[in-house]
């Protein structure tokens, strides 16, 4: 046999003491770490398989386990760290391309971290959202220039563009059925339901027993265009054109053949087993002309009762694409950023490509605004939306509203194990058996969503209440509710706000 | 039959009219409008002069016959129904297409037939008459791709690169030999009397549709493409 260079990334301590051996861990372990040695009636584990995921920790009823960092590392390297050993092994050994999935997990500058929020004190005072109305209702879509007024004098809204209505600037990302499991779908779909807000199909197309929630959908229509058909168009509230990802800019979506069981296989409307490739170009858009007209066929399509929102990764120059995409005729502009997750992307591309959401936001709004298109379009941002705090310094930057994906697994027990694109998951998210996929139970589920999303928006109000403004509206683009700190000339430049203390 | 006048009508209004205007409908002086039909199901439309791109998207039953040529993109991701094109079609026709037919007298562009997949009973179906550009078939994954190459001088009728990424589907050529730089891929060889028993119900319906000779057809060999796998990119990664 030949030798494994690499050596196991975590220890599976088990106290000999308070196990029973009741053998719930190797049922519970999809990657079949632990086993039962019959001759001598106690539990082994093989390591070098587990991905930290906590599933065997979480259900141990006498809580013998724990999963420790491998002390054991190859020799310390300032420069060359295990990582960087153990991927070459592994390409050594199998000549492949690293995949991985969800966000980019490098040490990067976090700038939300570096961006601190304004509250009032003893002038403009602020607000008690216990006591006070707080407004977190929002609209996305494209704002008519100018106000228009009936003979009455009343405001007309008959020849409004469409509109998405949400009662919390929070939106659920993107995320295909295929991708994720069936049961994470339905707890994402009927979570949006019961917050008034929505989800995204992602690019897999959608399930039949979805529609009912159509909406609250946000459907996907990406380079592959799985899935995509008349009724499916019409089911979703809005139309999302998917360009690109932040968690893999430049590259597209491929869902293995493996993942395509009989049910993906019925919503993506291919055949089992074959992949699902979207390449990263739609071979019919090369210019801003070309995305208005795959924009307009979505409009005539559908007869322009839907908002169409362009999603783009955050690339070097995000701010002069978002330009081009609020003239193509795009009622909603989405751009995620580097730390954006995934199902399943190259490592070098996850971890390399792209740049922070809270630079391109910035950089996009104050573009659109110069341009003074600004109002053509809402923004959503996505990519790396980790709580209450990056909401409301994500709106105050300029965005209209948030989407988030991560936050929404983990509520849903996702452990960031990031193993994702081996389609094991032990929490019943990102995989297709169905003996995982029914761990996740979406009665519970879409509950923990919601309190996730509720906790949040209270949160949202409290802050904003803090800094005397009652609603979202007013709060967007206000840079000056932020401050920076540790920030260079030139960061605070882009983000367009002071530094702490000016 | 219901006719409409396209002069000077700008793309939307003359879908409106269309969808206003019953099963039966006739546009004259079609002179570049988009997206005629978009999403539509069950009307059966004559056009007359030239529709612009995207004619025909996400099309999902009913006819169109268009007595002039067609721009880029005919039946984008349609989902059934048929279009018929008296003349030449653009680039990428049929972009994406899961069911239904394409038929198109004369030549066609870039990128035909490019993601089109099948599901079930739906096995979309394009026909080109005359010759094709480069990349036809890319990433195809399920359907037929026919074209026969008629009043060719090329001893293929298609661009470069046919069939790349294809991982689904047929293509078959009515050529003089195979073109030169088929991709990995695709696996290619004369098409067996059982493959084309497949097509000839296809082939019947091409020539009705355009008054043509059947028996015509088979002066020139045919080769069938298909692909070599269905998981083409598996052994591209290592998990991580
Ligand atoms: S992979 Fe998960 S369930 Fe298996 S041993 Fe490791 S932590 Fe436990
Ligand atoms: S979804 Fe599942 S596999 Fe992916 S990171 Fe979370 S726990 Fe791990």
């Amino acid at each position: 046999m030949a030798i494994n260079y690499n050596i196991p990334e975590y220890d599976v301590l088990r106290d000999p003491q308070r196990c029973i051996a009741c053998r719930v861990c190797e049922r519970q372990c999809a990657n079949e770490v632990h086993s039962f040695d019959p001759d001598s009636g106690t539990m082994k584990s093989d390591e070098s398989k587990c991905v930290n995921c906590h599933r065997c920790v979480a259900l141990c009823p006498t809580h013998a386990l724990k999963i420790v960092k491998n002390p054991d590392t190859f020799r310390l390297n300032a420069y060359w760290g295990q990582n960087d050993i153990s991927e070459i092994y592994r390409q050594a050994e199998t000549g492949g391309m690293l995949l991985s999935s969800m966000g980019n997990p490098k040490p990067y500058p976090i700038y939300w971290d570096k961006i601190l929020i304004n509250a009032s004190q003893v002038t403009n005072p602020s607000i008690d959202p216990l006591r006070e109305p707080m407004e977190t209702r929002t609209f996305l879509g494209k704002k008519p220039g100018a106000i228009e007024r009936n003979p009455d004098g009343s405001i007309k809204t008959d020849s409004l563009p469409p509109q998405l209505k949400l009662e919390v600037p929070i939106l659920f990302s993107a995320m295909s059925y295929g991708s994720i499991s069936y049961n994470a779908h339905q707890s994402l779909a009927r979570a949006a339901q019961e917050l008034g807000t929505y989800y995204n199909t992602g690019e897999g197309g959608l399930h039949e027993d979805f529609y009912k929630y159509g909406p609250n959908t946000i459907v996907q229509v990406a380079s592959g265009r799985f899935g995509v058909h008349h009724d499916y168009l019409e089911a979703g509230a809005a139309i999302e054109i998917k360009i690109g990802q932040g968690a893999k800019p430049g590259i597209g979506g491929h869902l293995t053949g493996a993942k395509i069981t009989d049910a993906v296989s019925r919503t993506r409307m291919i055949p089992k087993g074959t992949d699902a490739i979207s390449p990263a170009p739609h071979h019919d858009i090369y210019s801003i002309e070309d995305l208005r007209q795959l924009v307009y066929s979505l409009k005539e399509a559908t007869e322009y009762k839907k908002p169409i929102i362009v999603k783009i990764a955050a690339v070097h120059n995000v701010a002069a694409i978002a330009s081009g995409i609020a003239r193509s005729g795009a009622d909603i502009i989405a751009i995620d950023g580097f730390r954006g997750g995934t199902g399943a992307a190259p490592t070098r591309i996850r971890d390399n490509v792209g740049i922070p959401i809270e630079l391109a936001l910035a950089a996009v709004d104050e573009r659109l605004r110069q341009e003074q298109i600004r109002s053509n379009v809402s923004l959503i941002v996505a990519g790396g939306i980790r709580n209450s705090a990056d909401v409301v310094k994500a709106i105050a930057l300029g965005a209209d509203a948030v989407y988030i994906a991560t936050p929404a697994l983990i509520a849903l027990g996702c452990h960031l194990c990031r193993t994702c694109q081996i389609g094991k998951c032990n929490w019943g998210i990102a995989t297709q058996r169905p003996d995982l996929v029914k761990r996740l139970n979406p009665d519970i589920g879409y509950k923990r969503l919601m309190n996730l999303v509720s906790a949040w928006q209270h949160e949202i109000m409290e802050m904003m209440g803090g800094m005397g403004i009652n609603s979202i509206e007013a709060m967007r683009g206000n840079r000056l509710m932020l401050r920076g700190v540790g920030l260079n000339e030139k960061e605070l430049e882009i983000l367009g706000i002071k530094h702490a203390g000016e | 039959m219901n006719r409409i006048d396209a002069n000077g009508r700008d793309f939307r209004a003359l879908n409106e009219e269309i969808r206003a205007a019953g099963q039966e409908i006739l546009i004259e002086n079609c002179m570049g409008q988009r997206y005629i039909a978009a999403g539509m199901s069950g009307v059966s439309l004559t056009i007359q002069g030239i529709p612009g791109n995207a004619l025909g998207c996400y099309l999902n039953g009913g006819t169109i016959r268009v007595h002039g040529n067609a721009q880029d993109q005919t039946g984008d991701t349609m989902n059934s129904g048929t279009i018929v094109v008296d003349g030449s079609c653009g680039d990428a026709t049929g972009y994406s297409m899961r069911g239904g037919k394409i038929l198109v007298r004369g030549n066609a562009g870039y990128r035909v037939g490019i993601h089109m997949k099948a599901y079930r009973e739906q096995q979309p179906l394009i026909v080109v008459g005359g010759e094709t550009g480069s990349f036809l078939g890319e990433y195809q994954a399920g359907g037929t791709i026919i074209v026969l190459g008629i009043g060719s001088e090329k001893k293929a009728p298609v661009g470069n690169l046919c069939g790349t990424g294809m991982h689904g589907g047929k293509m078959f050529l009515r050529a003089e030999e195979l073109p030169a730089d088929l991709p990995p891929q695709v696996a290619a060889s004369k098409a067996t009397e059982e493959d084309m028993a497949e097509i000839d119900g296809y082939l019947e319906e091409f020539c009705a549709a355009f008054s043509m000779e059947k028996q015509s057809l088979f002066d020139r060999p045919f080769y069938v493409l298909r692909p070599n796998s269905a998981n083409p990119y598996q052994n591209l990664y290592t998990f991580n």
